[in-house]
């Protein structure tokens, strides 16, 4: 039976998921939202959460010396290496039950949180270490499409034309170039990973695959749709529905591989066009107000399209053959 | 909290007092204030789920309204609502 | 009375790096996390073996860099385990912002770092410049002159790291290929006696201890990070205060003495040559050469370079007529390391002696007695010039 919010609702009326009231993230901020999800499932599945959060908007509002808002074990190592960081301590719990100083049932769920940032640039060759040893870890991206934290520089992640304060949309050029890096393939290419994308718009779906994944067998990796409503230039009160936005439009397509097999989570009759989803955020409006507009619009919706069919035709083409056993 | 010397402080920097973030009033932010209809309301939970600050006070599932000790005023309950229950009001109108 | 027959029998012909993994495998910590760097290499290799024959319960993490290796080793000592790595010159320098952060986070780990220089141009040979670059990183550092050294110090380490009042990582530096690949008759302990000696981690603030949660490396800023910082500088003091009650209980349980320095044929010395590593061997070796031909010439070897023993330094060099520091390391646009800290302890002293910097081995470049002599016989000479950097073994 997949977890619902009613159940939570009753589980957590007065219970604590893990991160308090008192963090100094932005109003409207998703992290947070993303962060309670998992922590949530977590405890509801009667795991005890650890958790490690890479530098960056989560980690430096939430512990604010001598503040912290996380009423769980907490770590924060560096901006590239929590996924080595919480490697470790995976390792240390193993070694430690091997030693008889933690009890062999003890059910421990470690849990790293990183931004786009994080994961899909600086932070990349820690996570590929970590999930390629196949620790046995959840690795939550809450993915704001830049480096929010610092003032919205340019990321991997972050999509072709938006308004970034280092690849800014000028006279001559249209911003950033290049389209985001496709984190989840990427991870499912360690094969034997559970991946998938998950969005603050679907929550049903989003518990389902936090279960998913800390029930795995070895890492697992979520990619969460988190707007950032500051650099987004969305109201605050927006975040769900830019979320919604980016999956209606077929901007952030829900789907998982558990090694290797595809699975599209959510398959609508149809979608709205991507040009909606950007006209949603003024982050565009620079690039959307240029006379090549159309074309860049285009080109991403044409991807878009593309990167649909492919992943419908790798859930065919993968069904009931997975790559690792 | 009083600023303490090096030698009352844990090493390492180290928070040992989990959780202690609630100390600090992030409703103090609130530049817009989330008004909640109990009339209009039908408990559906979804502002408590979404809320980024854990601010909607619930018992069991029945919603009982805002926390504004640490409501910071987004209003994404107020987006997410399907009953119209929470309105945003600003908080000028409130000034004493 | 163990004779000495006995003693030779007690005794194995190992390389430094294997002297090293015996120690690692008998304070058998819960967790390693390394990575192979020449000339590194050789101990994770002969500690995998370990691992993998089940000689120790060791959960090992093979991790694809050093950044990471420290990294994990930071989760896992968060964690209450005992955590171990090992590195050399370029994977110590990618550890760097880590190696910081370890130190600060207070976590008692201990790491053998087989000295080699770093690029570039790259070079895989020994000298100190890798943990020189360390050297204000917040670790504990401790040198070893020969490979029995290294064993015994890498156990030791393990005491002053975890030590209460200390609470700070440390590197055993060992001279690469020197020390990590030459073979020597060395005595490894029994087990049992290092497992006593060793005892057990007591974990601070566990991060595996879900029923007291705890916060780990918050964001410290301007009201609070310099009394972090304060407590660190406290925690090297410690190290300093207790490092002869760990050498003496170390002596009690295996009969080698250590200390801060050690003095050799210093008593009555003109002139005293200061170095760190294996070089000490060879400096030993050119005092009882120029002895014989009755020099009053003797040797200060550091075990300890932080903390720095400047009240021992000074004791041992206050009256001397010439002090010649010998560094294995640059500090380009300054003076060298060691010569600038050996110098600086001197600035107390009652009669200070004459000085003198002399540069060696950058890149493994041999050190030879007469090369030692040289700089000995500039100081019995009355040559040296304080301010004028020297060098030994350089083609001008």
């Amino acid at each position: 039976m997949p977890i619902t919010m009613k159940e939570l609702a009753l589980e957590f009326d007065k219970k604590n998921p893990g991160i308090t009231q008192g963090h100094r993230l932005c109003p409207g901020c998703g992290a947070p939202i993303t962060a309670k999800f998992v922590l949530m499932v977590a405890k509801h599945l009667g795991y005890d959460p650890l958790v490690g959060v890479a530098t960056g908007c989560l980690e430096v509002s939430t512990t604010i010396y001598p503040y912290t808002a996380w009423s769980i074990p907490y770590i924060h190592n560096a901006f590239e290496n929590i996924s080595a960081t919480v490697s470790g301590v995976e390792t240390a719990s193993r070694a430690l039950k091997k030693w008889g100083k933690i009890p062999q049932d003890k059910r421990h769920a470690f849990i790293a949180f990183g931004g786009d940032g994080g994961t899909y640039d600086i932070g990349l060759q820690s996570l590929s270490g970590a999930v390629e040893r196949g620790h046995n870890f959840l690795y939550v991206l809450y993915d704001n499409e830049g480096y929010m934290n610092t003032g919205n520089q340019r990321s991997g992640s972050t999509p072709p034309g938006a308004q970034t304060t280092t690849a800014p949309v000028g006279k001559v050029i249209p911003g950033k170039p290049q389209l985001k890096k496709n984190i989840v393939e990427i991870i499912a290419a360690h094969e034997n990973v559970y991946a998938a994308t998950v969005s603050l718009s679907d929550p049903v779906d989003f518990f389902n695959k936090v279960e998913k994944g800390l029930n795995f067998q070895g890492p697992a990796f979520l990619a969460a749709m988190s707007p950032c409503v500051r650099f987004w230039r969305v109201p605050e009160s927006d975040t769900v529905k830019i979320a919604r936005l980016a999956v209606e439009s077929n901007y952030w397509p829900l789907y998982e591989v558990e090694k290797g097999v595809y699975r599209v989570t959510r398959k609508p009759k149809s979608f709205k066009p991507v040009e909606e989803f950007l006209k949603s955020q003024g982050r565009f409006r620079p690039l959307l107000s240029r006379p090549d507009a159309d074309k860049i619009v285009g080109e991403l919706q044409a991807y878009v399209d593309a990167r649909w069919e492919r992943l419908l035709a790798l859930e065919e083409a993968t069904k009931d053959k997975p790559i690792r056993k | 909290m009083a600023a303490k010397g090096w030698k009352e402080i844990p090493i390492g920097g180290t928070i040992t007092e989990a959780g202690n973030a609630k100390e600090v009033k992030t409703g103090s932010w609130r530049v817009m204030r989330p008004i909640h209809d109990k009339n209009k309301c039908t408990s559906c939970m979804l502002c408590w789920l979404y809320c980024p600050d854990q601010a909607i006070l619930q018992t069991q599932g029945h919603m009982d309204g805002i926390n504004y000790d640490y409501c910071k005023g987004c209003g994404l309950c107020s987006s997410v609502c399907p009953a119209k229950a929470i309105e945003m009001k600003a908080e000028t109108e409130f000034l004493e | 009375m163990v004779t000495v027959a006995e003693k030779m029998r007690a005794k194995q012909a190992l390389t430094g790096a294997e002297a090293v993994a015996h120690a690692m495998r008998q304070i058998e910590p819960h967790v390693v996390a390394a990575y192979p760097i020449t000339p590194q290499t050789p101990i994770v290799e002969y500690f995998a073996q370990f691992v993998a024959d089940g000689l120790v319960k060791t959960e090992m993490i093979p991790v694809e860099s050093e950044h990471s290796a420290m990294s994990a080793v930071v989760g896992a000592a968060a964690s209450g385990a005992r955590a171990m790595t090992a590195t050399s010159a370029n994977g110590l320098a990618l550890m760097h912002e880590v190696v910081y952060i370890t130190a600060s986070m207070r976590l008692p780990v201990v790491m053998p770092v087989v000295n080699r220089a770093l690029s570039g141009p790259i070079n895989i040979h020994c000298d100190h410049s890798d943990s020189m670059a360390e050297r204000d990183s917040g670790w504990i550092q401790l040198y070893a002159e020969n490979n029995q050294e290294a064993y015994e110090l890498t156990i030791l380490a393990v005491r002053l790291a975890e030590s209460e009042e200390v609470r700070l990582p440390v590197m055993v530096c060992l001279d690469g290929f020197i020390l990590s690949h030459g073979v020597e008759p060395l005595e490894i302990y029994p087990d049992d006696q290092v497992k006593n000696f060793v005892g057990e981690v007591k974990p601070y603030y566990p991060l595996l201890d879900t029923s007291h949660p705890v916060t780990y490396g918050p964001i410290d800023l301007y009201d609070y990070y310099f009394e972090h910082k304060r407590q660190q500088i406290e925690g090297m003091k410690g190290a300093k205060r207790l490092f002869p009650a760990i050498a003496q209980e170390f002596e009690k349980a295996f009969g080698k003495r250590y200390d801060f320095v050690e003095r050799y044929r210093t008593d009555d010395a003109d002139c005293v040559i200061v170095a760190l590593g294996s070089t000490n061997s060879t400096i030993k070796y050119a005092v009882d050469w120029m002895r014989e031909e009755g020099q009053k010439v003797g040797l200060l070897k550091l075990w300890t370079f932080r903390p720095f023993p400047k009240e021992e330094i000074r004791k041992a060099l206050d009256g001397k007529k010439a002090v010649v520091v010998l560094d294995r390391a640059a500090s380009f646009g300054a003076e060298a390391p060691l010569y600038e800290a050996v110098k600086s302890s001197l600035y107390n002293a009652a009669h200070r002696p004459a000085m003198g910097s002399y540069i060696y081995g950058l890149g493994g470049r041999d050190i030879r007695p007469e090369d030692i002599r040289k700089a000995a016989d500039d100081a019995l000479k009355g040559e040296l010039n304080a301010d004028e950097q020297m060098y030994l073994g350089l083609r001008e």
